[in-house]
């Protein structure tokens, strides 16, 4: 594998079962290219927690994934409200989500932090009312 | 013993108890089994991308027969346990099945 390769996913954000889906996948490709298990599950836990929040704040979106043999890059946007304030969003604990989502064990205010963690750079680009672009790439050899 | 019979012979180390995926996802490393009362899907996704082996649903709480086939295309045991999560935990834990490594 030399050049990148690129998947696209649309995410459903009606159907909070079918939500990760995409991870899912790109989990399983990344597995069959033979990557590292280290780099699949950071790579998958950080798309994962993306997916989820898509689904539960912003009525879904688009997941783009660029896999080169030394970079993979991991593109979520949608069009939901957006993120008022990404300094605080990106707190431990911090979370905007409703109950119902919580009763789902979602929404501890650690999807953000978590993806920060997993990944060597994260970018947020959010306008209120118009939607948040989310980009995430995770070092093969770091 | 809900699914995943032939699977029973393999070994874990670790283990791990939550409501909350988020935390799981969070702070979770290397455990191989997750101890839950929370029933829905993005439980046995959850355990998949964190590569584990085993869920124990504590409360007598039984998954749905759509999370019975996730768990299959993933290779997942599923149990199941009247107990409590303290007590499943603690029962577990005395006999040998630690914390393991936390993800910090």
């Amino acid at each position: 594998m030399s050049e990148a390769i690129k998947f696209h996913f649309d995410v459903d954000g009606e159907n909070f079962t079918s939500a990760g889906e995409a991870s899912v996948q790109i989990k399983q490709k990344l597995r069959q290219l033979g990557f590292a298990p280290d780099i699949i599950r950071r790579v998958s836990i950080s798309m994962y927690e993306g997916e989820i929040n898509m689904v539960i704040h912003a009525g879904g979106g688009i997941a783009d994934v660029t896999v080169h043999p030394e970079q993979i890059t991991i593109v979520l946007e949608d069009h939901g409200p957006g993120i008022a304030d990404i300094e605080l969003a990106m707190q431990e604990g911090f979370s905007t989500a409703p109950d119902t989502v919580r009763s789902l064990g979602f929404g501890a205010g650690m999807g953000l932090p978590n993806m920060k963690r997993y990944t060597d750079e994260m970018h947020i680009e959010s306008e209120l009312g118009k939607g948040t672009k989310l980009t995430m790439t995770v070092n093969v050899n770091r | 013993m809900l699914f995943g019979e032939e699977s029973l012979e393999k070994d874990v180390y670790s283990a791990c108890g939550s409501d909350m995926m988020s935390d799981v996802l969070a702070f979770v490393k290397d455990q191989a089994v997750l101890l839950t009362g929370l029933v829905n899907p993005q439980v046995i996704r959850t355990a998949e991308m964190m590569d584990m082996n085993c869920i124990v649903f504590v409360r007598n709480k039984i998954p749905s027969e759509d999370m019975i086939a996730l768990a299959k295309n993933n290779e997942l045991v599923l149990l199941a346990t009247p107990l409590r999560m303290y007590e499943a935990c603690g029962k577990l834990y005395t006999n040998g099945l630690s914390g393991g490594k936390c993800n910090e």
